[in-house]
């Protein structure tokens, strides 16, 4: 067991773990952050997504251990007009990739403002094609796309430029 | 689950609102709580261990390296877990027997019916320690020789029993003649893969026992049903099993029947004397949740040279598991869409040594419908005629198959606004004419169809001094908005504000509710919303006439409307307030208990009558890279004839969902089961490719808003037919781009090349 | 996934000790190595996490190339306006890769030693000669779309996953590794082995060999990565084309090309490129080109169309470069 800290939602915490447990497991079963969702546990959905000293990632595969000292925000410290947005637009329905698409739209915005490309830059600005792509990574099988792009469209529109 | 409304101080109708959904808030910050969510103080972790054979018995299980690891407080296997109490066999007199996914009785046999099937399960402190301990369990076979391979097997398909209420056999006139004497005709054959729901909530259960008391947290779709069979199985009263399950993160059809995760995690639960969660890994729900059969299909249809059709020919091919599954109704749309004066429809099946098939998303129609409208669309292509006129012209007036009327059917409507709308009158009608640089550009359209069903469910209503209504029914929530749209109903029919409307549901102490499948649960359950409101209504009608002065004496329930939280006429009227304060009441209820054997006679009666269903037509836009055959769908519209439209935000984004499952269905989704073996090979959602939201263009979607003279408030359950057709659209776009005619599910790239 | 002890060492000789003992392995940002532990696929005794050294620059190098280390993150490398501008075929490969999150964990040295998607390798209950040496290869009578055509054996036809790789063939990377006898550098094309009769040998690393950085030599001239795939993102390449192009009064002057999702390696594509050199820059010569890299493919039922799919992407990719060189 080794103690590790990270400062989860803007308070500290510090907990004893295997190294074999993952930072999804750490924040859900024992934080009881829950969030953050398990969907797939290998990287293939998003749902884990949560944003480790600002930057989206995969919480199922990232070791505990290796955030030892990091700023973690889960969707329980999310506080962002998407959230909003997200209900205005519809989109979700059961709403368990949620978090996951939530803290990942955030992310990726602070990627895109950041000046960071996409597999289809080029195609100028933050368009629909630029959304679908960044947020490929958020799988929503109830089918919600439409609504999380507007979402994202429209607090991207009044908010980021 | 309890949930207050907003305020809003509108007097319109809330029925017709794209009302936000009232648990967005919580399910946008985290709040809500899932299956898995729900931590107790002692709480145990459970893996299973799947077998890795499709048929045989154990010879040998070794647990000692398991049972070895630290922290590991029981490793449970057919040599010594509890034994539960066999499932139930499916009964028309008893429809929670529809629960029972398998016959196996886990870890109570050393038989292994298919490859996957859980054989034990290791309860740890921790679940890193479960997992780890479960990949220790040292298993050895005796192998017996397995059928797992449904193309090799499927030419020794026997006849199928239709779904009970769900007829998709018929016979009429001499169709096999009727195609041989066809001026034009085609005659294809198709064929679908399996299909997964993966639900983006895997399947997880929290089961704590208190003495003979089971609490479970678990994602349900059918409650009573699940509660009944785990009464069942456990030997206690139903009462003592308690379901609580406000949310659920997906189902599809993959959460109505009692897979074995829930079994085992309570039976574990129950062995240690612990509080045990059981998440299955994903990997765990596809080798333990079943699916949608494959299928081959074969349709033939004959028209004379006007384009009248004269023959339809539709049978399928699907599969069952020795050990569970059911028909799905794959040629059952094909009785209602064409006027056709002979008709052969017919299903046969194969028993596999696999994991039972299961409802997924309209199960037998998704992909019916996929050889039913490529048929069609083929045989326009023959004629040289437009899909949408030979559609049109084969409009029926009666059930084609049954000769019942139709409650309600506005297709030819559909069609003609979709064509408007999505511009199909410049769609140049040769194959491959369109080319925007390497892509190929195509259009095509689909009939959707599902029937319209509805089932018991009990409501209750409670009208409070302070005018705040609770409606307590024990409905599913899975992304439909159930609560809101409940809401919206009860105070329509209450006159109340919607804020005054609290929801409480997903949970088996609550009056229990139909299940969320097959489309109905919205409809019955604001049918018991109905019942129950009248029955409120008229109690305090009662109520108010027992009291001296009251401007309701004398006045009949039929003169009097609800609104502005009370009951008025034109010369005047009470609030609920009043009259509750009057009488001295503190509180009013009415509860809505539905006789089953009532709903059942009717339910038989009415199908006698007429014919009932959801449909819509589907246009697609796709293009096909000259190059690769990638496919991208560049634009879709969907027009549904779908009765009253509730809430036309919830509803757009189901029959959005709808859509979407079918674009997967279309392109990329199968379940890869290995024929050497029964093991399916991409269990994982890297492998099966859902879409992404890079695969999903805007999806628009329309409905004609005609209420249905039959349905409560003349609504059609929608949760499935936005499935329908889909897949046939994107086909018949296909073959509109590139020339190409292609008959098997998925359609990937290389069958483009 | 088996308990295992973590050491996090600071300075590279520790981190290459460490990773020489027996059951040691090396953790980059673990997108790969984490989920084939819990799939318990890999099972090492201990973890060392390499993401506390000093790799994570990317510098320019005097004659013009580029060293980047082992610890850049995909999407950061991905991001480099130096790469962008003088390396858009890694850029791209980078970005089609994986998901944004994905991106933001994924080392470029932990991406040289992606494993194979081949489902057999992932399936405990399946033979698997990479995975268990000797069991058999269950994939060559079975699911064997996404697996390779080229280079492969009668003992494995897994297919190398990395976009990222097949970009850096093309570019004439060379891999700079620190090992228990010092530093070495061992050109992209030589890291990886074909499968042989040994495919759970993948690369001619030792024990303790650590991949400290790689450099790329000057860039030479347009480039780009084009992945074709099941789906529109998010997935794993069916082919993928790596290729640079430079055309001098209709003449190909300089060609690299690499091919992804087809063999067990990412594959250069020597064959197509020396018919190409000093040729005719046409869809002919490009077809031709692409048909005689392909003509030594060795297709299972259910991969065969592999071979059409790789010669019109190759002969696509090379008609957009052209046309970009031509519009220029």
């Amino acid at each position: 067991m080794t103690l590790i800290r990270m400062n989860v939602n803007g308070s500290a915490k510090s907990l004893e773990i295997e190294p074999r447990v993952s930072l999804l497991d750490a924040l859900r079963e024992r934080l009881g952050v829950t969030g953050p969702k398990k969907g797939c546990d290998q990287g293939a959905c998003g749902a884990c997504t949560v944003l480790a000293d600002g930057r989206r990632i995969n919480a199922c595969l990232a070791l505990a251990i290796q955030y030892d000292g990091c700023q973690i925000t889960t969707i329980e410290g999310v506080d962002h007009p998407l959230q909003e947005a997200f209900v205005r637009h519809d989109g979700f329905q059961c709403g368990y990739c949620t978090p996951g698409q939530i803290c990942s739209a955030i992310g990726m915005l602070s990627e895109y403002e950041a000046g960071m490309p996409s597999a289809v830059t080029d195609s100028g600005g933050l368009g629909e094609a630029e959304i679908r792509e960044r947020m490929s990574g958020n799988v929503c099988r109830c089918g919600a796309y439409n609504g999380i792009v507007g979402a994202i469209m429209d607090v991207a529109g009044s908010d980021a430029r | 689950m309890s949930i207050q409304t907003e305020t809003t101080t509108d007097t319109a109708p809330y029925v017709g609102r794209p009302v936000e959904r009232l648990d967005g808030p919580a399910k946008v910050s985290g709040q809500a709580r899932f299956a898995a969510e729900n931590h107790y103080p002692d709480m145990a972790y459970a893996a299973l261990v799947h077998a890795t054979i499709a048929r045989g018995r154990i010879a040998a299980i070794d647990t000692a390296a398991a049972c070895a690891v630290p922290d590991v407080i029981a490793v449970l296997t057919h040599e010594n877990a509890p034994a539960m109490i066999p499932a139930p066999k499916l009964s028309l007199l008893d429809l929670s027997t529809v629960a029972s996914a398998t016959s196996v009785n886990y870890l109570a046999t050393d038989e292994v019916h298919w490859n996957g099937q859980p054989v034990a399960v290791v309860v740890a402190e921790t679940w890193e320690t479960a997992r780890h301990a479960a990949s220790l369990v040292d298993l050895s076979y005796e192998e017996l020789p397995a059928v797992v391979d449904f193309a090799a097997e499927a030419p020794n398909a026997v006849p199928e029993r239709s779904m009970p209420l769900m007829p998709s056999k018929a016979d009429k006139g001499k169709a096999a003649q009727a195609l041989a004497d066809a001026p034009f005709s085609v005659d294809l054959q198709f064929s679908t893969p399996p299909h997964n729901h993966n639900a983006i909530e895997p399947h997880a259960t929290t089961a704590v026992w208190d003495g003979d008391q089971l609490t479970l947290h678990e994602p349900a779709q059918n409650i009573p049903w699940l509660r009944k069979h785990l009464a069942k199985r456990f030997g206690i009263p139903e009462e003592a099993v308690r379901i609580i399950s406000p949310f659920v993160g997906g189902a599809f059809g993959g959460k109505s029947r009692a897979w074995p995760g829930v079994l085992i995690a309570a039976m574990a639960a129950r062995a240690t004397g612990r509080p045990v969660r059981l998440a299955l890994t994903r990997a765990g729900v596809y080798h333990t949740v079943g699916g949608r059969t494959p299928s081959t299909q074969r349709v033939a249809l004959g028209a004379d040279a006007q384009g009248k059709l004269t023959a339809l020919i539709h049978t399928s091919v699907s599969r069952t598991g020795r050990v569970g599954g059911m028909a799905e109704p794959i040629t059952a749309a094909s009785r209602h869409l064409y006027a056709v004066p002979n008709i052969h429809l017919s299903q046969r099946s194969v028993e596999l040594d696999l994991l039972s098939n299961t409802f997924m998303r309209a199960p037998g129609e998704a992909i019916g419908t996929f050889a039913l409208e490529s048929a069609v669309d083929e045989l326009a292509w023959r004629m040289g005629m437009d899909p949408i006129a030979l559609r049109m012209l084969n409009e029926p007036d009666r059930d084609p198959a049954g000769g019942q009327r139709f409650t309600h059917r506005m297709l030819r409507e559909a069609y003609t606004r979709g064509a408007e709308n999505f511009g199909w009158h410049q769609r140049d009608p040769r194959a491959g004419a369109r080319r925007d640089g390497p892509w190929l550009v195509g259009m095509g359209v689909a009939t959707a169809y599902h029937p319209s069903m509805r089932m018991p469910a009990s409501v209750t209503l409670r009208l409070h001094a302070d005018g705040t209504v609770v409606m307590r029914c024990g409905m599913h929530e899975m992304g439909m908005g159930s609560a809101t749209v409940q809401a919206q109903i009860v105070a329509d029919e209450m006159g109340v504000p919607l804020a005054s409307v609290h929801v409480e549901y997903g949970d088996s102490d609550l009056p229990p509710s139909a299940g969320a499948i097959g489309s109905v649960q919205t409809a019955s359950v604001a049918a018991g919303v109905i019942a129950a409101s009248t029955m409120l209504k008229r109690s305090l009608l009662t109520l108010a006439r027992r009291a001296p002065g009251s401007p309701l004496r004398g006045r009949k329930l039929e003169d009097l409307q609800a609104r502005d939280s009370g009951l008025h006429h034109p010369d005047g009227g009470q609030t609920y307030a009043e009259i509750l304060s009057a009488a001295g009441r503190d509180h009013l209820e009415a509860a809505f208990k539905p006789s089953m054997l009532g709903f059942v006679a009717r339910m038989a009666i009415d199908s006698r009558r007429w014919v009932t269903g959801a449909s819509g037509a589907q246009f697609c836009e796709v293009r096909v890279n000259a190059d690769t055959g990638e496919i991208r769908v560049s634009r879709w519209l969907g027009v549904f004839d779908v009765g009253t439209v509730i809430n036309p935000r919830t509803a757009a984004s189901q029959l959005r969902g709808g859509i979407i499952m079918g674009i997967g269905a279309a392109l990329s989704e199968q379940t890869l089961i290995d024929g050497r073996t029964g093991r399916i090979m991409n269990p994982s959602l890297s492998e099966y490719h859902v879409p992404v939201h890079a695969d999903i263009p805007h999806i628009d979607v329309d409905w004609l808003n005609e209420p249905d003279p039959t349905t409560p408030l003349g609504m059609h359950g929608i949760g499935e037919v936005g499935i329908t057709g889909v897949a046939a659209a994107v086909a018949n776009a296909i073959r509109h781009a590139t020339g190409k005619r292609v008959v098997d599910l998925p359609i990937t790239l290389d069958k483009l090349l | 996934m088996k308990p295992f002890a973590y050491v996090k060492p600071v300075d590279i000789g520790a981190a290459v000790a460490a990773g020489a003992a027996p059951g040691a392995k090396f953790l980059g940002g673990g997108t790969n190595l984490v989920d084939l532990m819990r799939e318990g696929i890999e099972q090492p005794d201990t973890v060392v996490d390499v993401t506390g050294l000093p790799l994570s620059a990317v510098d320019d190098l005097p004659n013009g190339g580029l060293r980047i280390g082992a610890l850049v993150r995909n999407s950061d490398l991905a991001a480099d306006r130096r790469v962008r501008a003088r390396y858009p075929v890694l850029s791209q490969a980078l970005l089609s890769g994986a998901s944004g999150q994905l991106r933001n964990m994924a080392t470029v040295g932990g991406n040289l030693l992606q494993r194979t998607r081949c489902p057999y390798f992932y399936d405990e209950a399946s033979a698997c000669n990479k995975r268990d040496p000797g069991s058999g290869c269950d994939a060559l009578d079975g699911f064997n779309r996404s697996c390779a055509i080229l280079g492969v054996s009668d003992d494995c036809i897994a297919a190398h996953p990395s976009d990222m790789c097949v970009a850096l063939t093309a570019l004439d990377a060379v891999v700079e590794v620190t090992g228990t006898g010092g530093t070495r550098r061992i050109p992209l094309t030589e890291l990886h082995r074909l499968p042989g009769q040994t495919p759970h040998i993948e690369t001619d690393l030792a024990p303790g060999d650590l991949i400290t950085a790689v450099e790329l030599p000057t860039a030479t001239g347009n480039s780009a990565y084009r992945k074709v795939r099941d789906r529109a993102s998010y997935a794993f390449a069916l082919v993928s084309v790596a290729a640079g192009l430079q055309i001098e009064n209709g003449a190909v002057t300089d060609i690299r090309l690499a091919l992804g999702g087809v063999a067990p390696k990412p594959w250069r594509a020597r064959q197509a490129e020396q018919l190409l050199a000093g040729g005719p820059a046409d869809e002919a010569a490009f077809r031709r080109a692409a048909q005689a890299e392909l003509a030594s493919a060795a297709v299972r039922p259910g991969n065969a169309f592999k071979v059409a799919l790789a010669t019109n992407t190759i002969v696509a990719t090379l008609r957009e470069l052209s046309n970009e060189g031509t519009r220029r």
